[in-house]
Formats: C-alpha cells, sequence, structure tokens
C-alpha cells in the first residue's frame, strides 16, 4: 500500500503540473490569438480533465494512509508514529491529520476536492473557471511537491518493523477532534478558491462583478468552515485542556484566527463592490492577504517560528512555505500593478455617515484586529531578532489591546445596520438609534443593580469593567437588530395581515442575505455575552478524601468514591462526586485522568455540567503524592454555554444567508398586493 | 448647519473613545489578595507548560509552585509591582513575563496597534471626506434643480437601493 500511495501522489503531481503548464498556455494562446497546432480550447480541457483526473490520484492517496493506519501497516513510519493497534476506529482516521506529513495530504485532498467540483461546474463561465482551475493547480503543484520531495507520508521505517505503533496524541483522541481540524483545514483551504477566482478575475480583466457572485458561495462556505474549526476548537481546549478555559491567544490560534478576521472584513466589503461597484482594489488585496494569512498559519504550525502547544516538529519546510509565499505574494503583486486600471471604482461615497462608510469602518476593525494578531504573534521574533532578547506575549497583551477593538467592533456591528445607503439625516440617526441607547443603559444599570462592579478597591478592575461594556452593547446590538426585523415585519403585517411571526419569516425570505446576516450578527451578540462571562469565573481547588466535600457558588461536591479502570487504550482514575444544590443530591461528575498505554502521556478528561448560567467544570488533577488523596479543581464558569449557542445560530445565519431570495415574481405570488409598494426598509434602504 | 452637526457627533465620538482609551490603560489592582492574583495571571509558568502561572494546572509542577511561593515572598516584603516582575525577569529571563514591558524596545509592541489603529482611522476619515467633498463639488456643477428630474431622480434612488443586499 506504501508503495500504492507513493505512486499515486507522484502520478497526481504530474496531472497538477500538466494542468498548470498546459492550461497556463491554453490561456496564454486565448489571450494573444496567436496560432498553435492544437485549438487553445482543447488545449484548455485537457487541462481541466487532467485537474479531475490529480483529484482522483490524491484521493488515491488519502485512501492508502488511511488503508494503512487500520491495516496497522507499521513499515510506514507515520502510521508507525501516529497510530497503535489499540486505538478505537473513529481516531484512526485522526491519525490522517495528526502528524505533519498526513495533514499536508488532508490538504492536498481538500484542495482536490474544492478543484473537482469547481472544474465540475465549468460551464457557468468556461474562461473565468479556466483561470481559476490553473491557479488551484498551481497552489496544488505546490502541496504534492511537498508531500512528494519534503515531508513523504508514505516513508517507509528503517530497522526492523515494530509490533506496535507509538499511538495517537492523547490531546487528539477525543470526539471534537475527529471533525475539528477537517473542518480548520476545509476553512483553509476553501479561502484558495476565492483566492483563485479574484486572481483570474484579474488576470483576465473580467468585466462587472460575476465573479463574485459566482465565489459568495464559496466564501460564505468556508468562512462557514472555518468559524466551526475554531469554535469547535475552542471547546476542544475547554473539555480536554483542563484550565478552565478555552482561547489562550496560542500562535496557532491565532494563525487560524487571523484569516477569519480578513475573510470576515471580506465578506463585508464585497457588498460595496456588488452594491456600489466600489472598493474594488481593496476586495482583491483582501482575498489575497487572506489566503496569504492561511499560508502563514501552516507555516506557523510546521516551522517551528513560534514556541506552541500546537506545533509540529521543527522541520524543514518552512522553507518552502516561505517560498511559496514570496512567489503568491509576487504573482499577486505583478498581476495588480499589470491590471489595476481595471479596478477603478464606479462610485465614491457620499457622507461619513452611511452604511458605505461603516462598512469602510468594519472593515478598519477588522484588519486593525487582525494586525494587532499577527503583531502579538510576530513580536517575539522580532524582538530576538532586533535585541536579541526572546519575550512572550500572551494574554495579557491581547486583553488590553485586542478587546478594546472587538468591543469597537461590536458597536459598528450594531450601527453599520441602522445607517442607510448613501446619507442620513439627524432626524433618522435619532430615530433608530434611540431604543438601542435607551437598552444600553438600561443595561449599564441592571448589571451595576445586580453587582457588576467595574472598579475595585479605587481602580478599574479590567475584566469587569470590560464585561459591562460587553453585556450593554450586546444589549444595545440585539435590540438594533431587532428592532430592524420589527420593522420590516411591521410593514408586511399591514400590508398582508399576517402575524408577526409570519411577516417575519417572509420579511428574511426576501432577502435571506441581508436578513441571514443580521441572524448571524445576533449569534456573534450571544457570543459576546458568553465571553464576558469568563470575567467573573470562580474556582476552589482542594484535596477531598473520601466524604470531604468542596464547596463553589450554590454546589456542594462530596467525593464518593476514587477509582481505577483500564482498557486496551488506556488506564484511567476518577474521582466520583455527587453534587449537591440546596441539601438536595442532583447528579453524578466523573472527572478522570487517562494514562495512554501506547504513548505513556497522560491526559485530563474534565467533567462539565452545563446550564445556562453557568459550567460547574470539575478537573481530577491526580493524587498528592504525599497524601495519596485526590485533588479536585472546580470552576464555576458563567454564561459559556452562550458561546456555543452563539456559534449555532451563526451557522442557521449562514445557512438562510446561502438559500436564494424569493425573487420579485414568486414574492409577489406569495404577498397579495392590496396596497402600495413596499417601504424602502424591506428593500434594503431606509430612507 | 447639518455639516457642523454632522462634526460634533463625530467629536463626541472621538471623546468618548479617548475617554475609553484612557480608562482602559489605567487599569489595574491595589488590594495585596488582587495583586497576586493580578500578577500571577502577568507572569507564566516556567515548566515549558506555555501557561500562565496562575492557571498552571499540573499536579506537582515544582515550577508554578516556587514561582507562586517566591511571589507571595515579594509582596509580603511590600515590593511594588514593577521590582516584582522585574526580579522574575531577572531571574527566569524576559520570557516569564506574559506580556512585553513598556520599557524599551517592547514598548513598540504596545505603540504599534494604537499607532497603526489610529493611522488608518485617520486615513479613512480623511479618505471618505474626500470622496464626499469632490461627489458634492460634482453635484453642484451638475446644479440638476428641476422638479421633474428631482422627482426621476428619486424615483431612480428609490429602485436602486431596493436590489437587495445587506
Amino acid at each position: 500500500m506504501a508503495a500504492f500511495g507513493s505512486l499515486s501522489l507522484l502520478i497526481a503531481l504530474a496531472l497538477a503540473a500538466y494542468n498548470l503548464l498546459a492550461g497556463a498556455v491554453a490561456l496564454r494562446l486565448l489571450a494573444t490569438g496567436q496560432p498553435a497546432p492544437i485549438s487553445p480550447e482543447r488545449l484548455a480541457d485537457t487541462a481541466r480533465r487532467a485537474g479531475i483526473a490529480g483529484f482522483v490520484a490524491v484521493s488515491a492517496a488519502a485512501f492508502a494512509l488511511i488503508w494503512s493506519v487500520f491495516a496497522d501497516d507499521f513499515s510506514i513510519t507515520y502510521i508507525m508514529e501516529h497510530s497503535n493497534r489499540a486505538l478505537p476506529a473513529a481516531y484512526k482516521f485522526s491519525a490522517l491529520w495528526s502528524g505533519q506529513e498526513g495533514s499536508l495530504l488532508l490538504w492536498a485532498w481538500l484542495l482536490g476536492i474544492y478543484g473537482f467540483v469547481l472544474r465540475l461546474t465549468h460551464k457557468r463561465d468556461v474562461k473565468l473557471y479556466a483561470y481559476a482551475g490553473v491557479i488551484m493547480a498551481g497552489i496544488q503543484v505546490f502541496f504534492l511537491a511537498v508531500l512528494n520531495f519534503a515531508a513523504p507520508p508514505f516513508a517507509l521505517f528503517r530497522g526492523a518493523v515494530p509490533e506496535d505503533g507509538n499511538g495517537l496524541n492523547p490531546l487528539l483522541q477525543y470526539p471534537e477532534m475527529v471533525i475539528h481540524p477537517p473542518m480548520l483545514y476545509l476553512g483553509y483551504v476553501g479561502f484558495s478558491v476565492p483566492f483563485a477566482f479574484a486572481l483570474g478575475a484579474l488576470m483576465m480583466r473580467y468585466p462587472g462583478e460575476k465573479w463574485i457572485k459566482i465565489t459568495r458561495i464559496w466564501t460564505l462556505v468556508t468562512w462557514l468552515f472555518l468559524t466551526f474549526g475554531i469554535f469547535l476548537g475552542m471547546h476542544w481546549a475547554y473539555a480536554v485542556l483542563g484550565w478552565g478555559g478555552y482561547w489562550g491567544w496560542d500562535p496557532v490560534e491565532n494563525a487560524s484566527f487571523m484569516p477569519w478576521l480578513t475573510g470576515t472584513a471580506f465578506l463585508h466589503s464585497v457588498m460595496m463592490q456588488e452594491k456600489k461597484g466600489m472598493m474594488k482594489s481593496w476586495n482583491v488585496w483582501l482575498i489575497f492577504s487572506t489566503f496569504l494569512l492561511t499560508m502563514l498559519g501552516t507555516l506557523l504550525t510546521r516551522a517551528g517560528l513560534v514556541s506552541s502547544v500546537h506545533a509540529f516538529a521543527q522541520s524543514t519546510i518552512g522553507t518552502w512555505f516561505v517560498t511559496f509565499m514570496i512567489v503568491v505574494l509576487a504573482v499577486c503583486i505583478f498581476t495588480y500593478v499589470l491590471n489595476r486600471s481595471h479596478l477603478k471604482s464606479d462610485q465614491q461615497l457620499e457622507s461619513l455617515v452611511s452604511r458605505e462608510s461603516s462598512f469602510l469602518f468594519n472593515n478598519l476593525v477588522l484588519l486593525t484586529a487582525c494586525f494587532v494578531i499577527l503583531w502579538g504573534t510576530l513580536f517575539p521574533i522580532l524582538s530576538e531578532y532586533v535585541v536579541g532578547n526572546k519575550v512572550t506575549v500572551g494574554a495579557p497583551f491581547y486583553n488590553r489591546v485586542a478587546v478594546p477593538i472587538g468591543l469597537f467592533l461590536l458597536f459598528l456591528t450594531g450601527v453599520g445596520p441602522l445607517l442607510p445607503w448613501r446619507n442620513t439625516s439627524l432626524k433618522s440617526i435619532k430615530r433608530n438609534f434611540v431604543l438601542p441607547t435607551v437598552m444600553l443603559w438600561a443595561t449599564v444599570i441592571v448589571c451595576l443593580a445586580v453587582g457588576v462592579r467595574p472598579w475595585k478597591d479605587g481602580a478599574v478592575d479590567q475584566g469587569s469593567f470590560y464585561a459591562l461594556i460587553g453585556f450593554a452593547l450586546s444589549a444595545a446590538v440585539f435590540t438594533a437588530i431587532l428592532s430592524e426585523f420589527l420593522r420590516g415585519a411591521g410593514v408586511i403585517s399591514k400590508q398582508t395581515g399576517r402575524n408577526i411571526f409570519s411577516s417575519i419569516y417572509l420579511l428574511t425570505r426576501r432577502n435571506t442575505r441581508r436578513y441571514g446576516g443580521y441572524i448571524i450578527h445576533i449569534g456573534v451578540v450571544i457570543i459576546v455575552i458568553g465571553l464576558a462571562g469568563a470575567a467573573f469565573n470562580r474556582s476552589q481547588e482542594q484535596e477531598l478524601a473520601l466524604h470531604d466535600k468542596l464547596a463553589i457558588g450554590p454546589y456542594v461536591l462530596e467525593n464518593v468514591g476514587f477509582t481505577e479502570d483500564s482498557n486496551l487504550n488506556y488506564n484511567s482514575e476518577y474521582a466520583q462526586l455527587d453534587v449537591y444544590k440546596g441539601g438536595k443530591k442532583l447528579f453524578q461528575m466523573t472527572p478522570e485522568k487517562r494514562v495512554y498505554l501506547a504513548s505513556g502521556q497522560p491526559q485530563t478528561m474534565v467533567a462539565i455540567h452545563s446550564v445556562p448560567g453557568w459550567d460547574l467544570y470539575v478537573v481530577y488533577e491526580g493524587t498528592n503524592p504525599d497524601t495519596q488523596q485526590p485533588i479536585i479543581k472546580a470552576y464555576l464558569n458563567p454564561l459559556v454555554g452562550w458561546i456555543w449557542a452563539g456559534v449555532a445560530l451563526i451557522f442557521f445565519g449562514t445557512v438562510v444567508a446561502l438559500v436564494p431570495s424569493l425573487s420579485p415574481a414568486t414574492a409577489a405570488l406569495r404577498v397579495p398586493a392590496r396596497t402600495a409598494p413596499a417601504e424602502p426598509a424591506l428593500k434594503g434602504g431606509h430612507e | 448647519m447639518r455639516n457642523s452637526l454632522h462634526m460634533g457627533f463625530w467629536i463626541k465620538g472621538a471623546q468618548a473613545l479617548a475617554l475609553a482609551a484612557a480608562v482602559c490603560f489605567s487599569l489595574g489592582a491595589t488590594d495585596t489578595g488582587s495583586r497576586y492574583n493580578d500578577l500571577n495571571h502577568r507572569l507564566m509558568c516556567t515548566c515549558g507548560c506555555a501557561q500562565i502561572l496562575g492557571e498552571c494546572n499540573h499536579v506537582g509542577c515544582t515550577s508554578s509552585k516556587q514561582e507562586l511561593d517566591e511571589l507571595r515572598t515579594y509582596l509580603a516584603a511590600g515590593m511594588n509591582d514593577q521590582d516584582i516582575l522585574g526580579k522574575f525577569a531577572a531571574k527566569y529571563g524576559a520570557t516569564v513575563l506574559a506580556a512585553p514591558t513598556t520599557q524599551g524596545f517592547d514598548l513598540v509592541a504596545w505603540i504599534a496597534p494604537f499607532a497603526v489603529f489610529a493611522a488608518a482611522l485617520l486615513g479613512t476619515i480623511l479618505l471618505v471626506r474626500r470622496w464626499t467633498v469632490g461627489k458634492k463639488e460634482a453635484a453642484a456643477q451638475a446644479q440638476i434643480s428641476d422638479p421633474a428630474t428631482k422627482a426621476l431622480r428619486e424615483q431612480i434612488r428609490r429602485e436602486t437601493g431596493a436590489d437587495g443586499g445587506y
């Protein structure tokens, strides 16, 4: 199987190289009109077919690796290092992305899948798809070259083949780890598609904004995958690492967050291009940057440039990635300089206070946040280079710099939808902003009344202060978005006699993109409320002998047992804790500590009881070596569940935004035309 | 009149932002318990776990226990925050500090994000103002005052604003 896998990768590389070269020649011939022994159209089609065949070849290689994992073929070094016989079947799939070579193969495979779909749907716009397909092939050539020459996944083990493998990293032996990396990779790799379309459209000086409409679904789906991937990673960190948090500003977490920020900026500013023909250069560079940031993230993970709990072992493939990024940047700059006249904006802004401006400021804040994170991630390297002194840039830096920027972004999330396109009047500002402002101050008063104190002992308490602002802004933004829904639904209700819920449904169907976007914003608001809850986390650590009790918040935990278990994969110790509230027993929690047999590495399995108000989060930290008694650390983490609920809402909102809006004809069929045309508010404007 | 109202709106907004920024920079803790908690979140555990000292959760981690004991000793001795952080940096190296200091080259880490944000904000405002002024001048030159044309423009405005989108 190793030979089959290696051969498949070699064939895939040859096919991708043919796709790139033949496609590029064909497009050049088409552009110049030069005579050729073969018609450019036919040559381009052979290139496209080579791309499809390349997908089959890289799929065969991925299949070979998965087969080898399930067959316990420890003659392959990668399998020996990342699997073992007793590994459960679901985690054997995880072996595909648990190491450098496998994860690069996953990347190439996903790129192949995206390319396959793109090439199958080429009839939508043959020429543009041909350009995009060639650019995708260029990216694929790079990854397949790395897989064939720098990080071969089918390299054979030198010496006697061991009886069993080293096993999968215990951190990855968790259900979410079966889906978190593929989601993240689907997001990373997916941005290759809008990048390829943007670069291709610029190369061919594609007329109009159709390429944006074509890539919209790709971009949204990719963004959703990346969002999901990031939040699954957060949940995994929360449930497995056992430190009570979900985001540690680790360089690799940051690396996934940066393309998300620029991708989010692109999703917003691209609407300016579609509606107004503005920000064309900006959008092109946003998508270029997003793609380059996905590469940078991969570089950070693999080159050992920064220390991280996620980083793979230091290797030489960093040089490959740096070279590739330089080549991509050079191609982007060259293409842009050559064709920048094609990106001249059709219109200009009419007012500083308008929705167009709010998009500009939204982009400004998102990109500043991206810069802050990039700066913080790379500053240790810079510092070492400039003054020879490596420093740590951890959570305190980001909390002080990035959190205020995030809150400002939340503010814009509320303001943007309230501003009309083109221009606005003071009257409309007053009308639209009164209710959110009232809600903002009402929330501040309520928070203060229930005991949120943004100051302590004469000084401002950072966590509570940010939490107070977060709660207040969330209330204001939620009110602003809700009022948008109600205002539109009210008009429909008046016109058609439908009830308010039915009217909201119809309103959303009429403009799924706009109202789907609003649902996503509500999801963001809910996430912010969840994040703000972290300011009020409590924890209690205690050595618990049998029948000892630990009190935290409204709960009392009693140790009723401390036991051990084992299976073929790991040995485990766990505590049995009865949980009481108000003297009444509610349930039992069993926080666990495992030691995996193959690797000998320990792993925490946290017990979490989640209710809307808080999470009771219990960690079994092991036994005290002096007393042999279990040590339990319990956390009461307010509002954590809101974060995951917010993500679910973002998923729902994105799906809504992907559904086509009712066409005017269909909408007319569904709404009896009793009155004059609907108010401008329903159609995307306010005034 | 309308312009001055707009400017007033933005000036007030800028004042509110400046006040918020000033408050953010004044954040800090005073009593010993809070200082202990604050400081152990400004230091890293040196065992290699890459965790904040106050959040290191390894049972029997000798590094975090030793560091926390040192922190308590320094606080009991009445040392101020800067001196305590300095002591840790001198003993364990600069990487023990969870964030760059505000001295020397480290200061660049703190200044750059705000400088970039301020420059980008200013640039955006100037760009928007230049665009809007250019637009108004063009509109003034056109001098469309005919009522029929105005009605037509209003109709076009309504219709072009109705094609969905955000």
